[in-house]
């Protein structure tokens, strides 16, 4: 058991005792190590989450130990299956309701571009009315990829400027899906 | 008194209703006839209340959009006869530019989520009906998506675009 790799710390400076690194990087490596979840599943996918979240894959190794079935409390937002366009002002609800930070991961094909279901009643993406962070490709996609999504998501979030949900840039992303925001 | 059968039941309809009901046909064994809106529940509830047919159940009201045809829009009524054990279908064909028909609320409760979901994708108008707004579709859609003159798909499908595949 001695190939067991450790995740590397982040680039500071090491001396006897003391350990000095940037403070987005402690804040992005605790986000990335603690992203609860929140499922928002619709169909087969959500399916393939559920074995994601069982004792095979595991879920839990990648700090989403509790996955929150209340918006206010989590931090990833998991879309997975089709969206109907009814079911459209629900998940941007649910999205609003999201404490900052807060990531988006569209899994599956119908989630990130409707999937087949191309007609008339189907949301074609859910970046149609929610921004997204990670796209996992995939119909459905196996746990693994669903693993492999949340892996890219966690590098976002480790990379991410403790500055960023301050921005104009951001506020005006958001603004964009016609979502209200509070910083000035 | 016989078993009720599609010509038996043809026999009372054209006695009771002459030249109101056309175009009997029994595709699949299943009788269907045509009328027109100014009889259609007067059909209906001969159908369901005459002592010995009892069409006490109304399976489905639909529609149908032949954009060639002058009279454009078919309003299709399943009714089943369970004493008899037998189905009947009606059909009503209006015009395609301001379709109305009357409410079969009238008759039987139920007719009231098919008459929505009907207006829902044909845009048909229920005369006389309580409460008739979509049912399926968001609120705010502006088309009758079963109509042939709006397209199926979205329009907002990107990955599917012709430049995509080298066309």
């Amino acid at each position: 058991m001695n190939d067991i790799k450790l995740g590397a710390a982040p680039p500071g400076v090491e001396g006897a005792g003391f350990f000095a690194t940037s403070l987005d990087k402690v804040i992005g490596l605790a986000r990335a190590n603690s992203l609860w979840p929140l499922p928002f599943a619709t169909s087969c996918c959500g399916i393939e989450f559920m074995a994601t979240m069982g004792s095979d894959y595991d879920l839990a190794r990648f700090g989403a130990e509790r996955p929150s079935f209340s918006p206010r409390q989590s931090d990833m937002l998991l879309v997975m299956g089709t969206i109907a366009k009814k079911m459209a002002p629900v998940l941007k609800q649910v999205y609003v309701q999201m404490a900052e930070p807060r990531w988006v991961i569209a899994v599956g094909a119908c989630a990130t571009s409707g999937g087949i279901f191309d007609t008339y009643s189907v949301l074609q993406g859910i970046d149609e009315i929610i921004p997204v962070d990670v796209y996992v490709p995939g119909c459905p996609p196996r746990p693994e990829a669903i693993l492999d999504g949340i892996m890219r998501l966690q590098d976002i979030v480790k990379n991410e400027s403790l500055n960023r949900r301050n921005t104009p840039e951001y506020k005006a992303l958001l603004e964009k899906y016609g979502i209200q925001t509070n910083n000035s | 008194m016989d078993k009720l059968d599609n010509n038996i039941l043809l026999l009372r309809l054209q006695e009771r209703f002459g030249e109101v009901i056309q175009n009997q046909d029994i595709p699949y064994g299943l009788l269907t006839l045509e009328t027109d809106e100014e009889h259609i529940i007067e059909v209906l509830e001969f159908l369901k209340k005459d002592e010995e047919l009892q069409f006490i159940y109304l399976t489905d009201i639909t529609a149908v959009h032949y954009p060639e045809k002058e009279l454009s829009i078919a309003v299709v009524y399943h009714l089943h006869s369970f004493v008899n054990n037998i189905r009947i279908r009606l059909k009503v064909y209006i015009n395609g530019v301001n379709p109305e028909i009357p409410s079969a609320t009238v008759l039987w409760k139920g007719a009231n989520w098919m008459e929505r979901e009907t207006y829902d994708f044909f845009g048909i108008q229920f005369l006389g009906h309580p409460d008739l707004n979509r049912i399926l579709n968001v609120d705010d859609m502006v088309a009758f998506p079963m109509r042939k003159e709006f397209p199926l798909e979205d329009p907002n499908r990107v990955d599917k675009k012709d430049y995509f595949f080298g066309r």
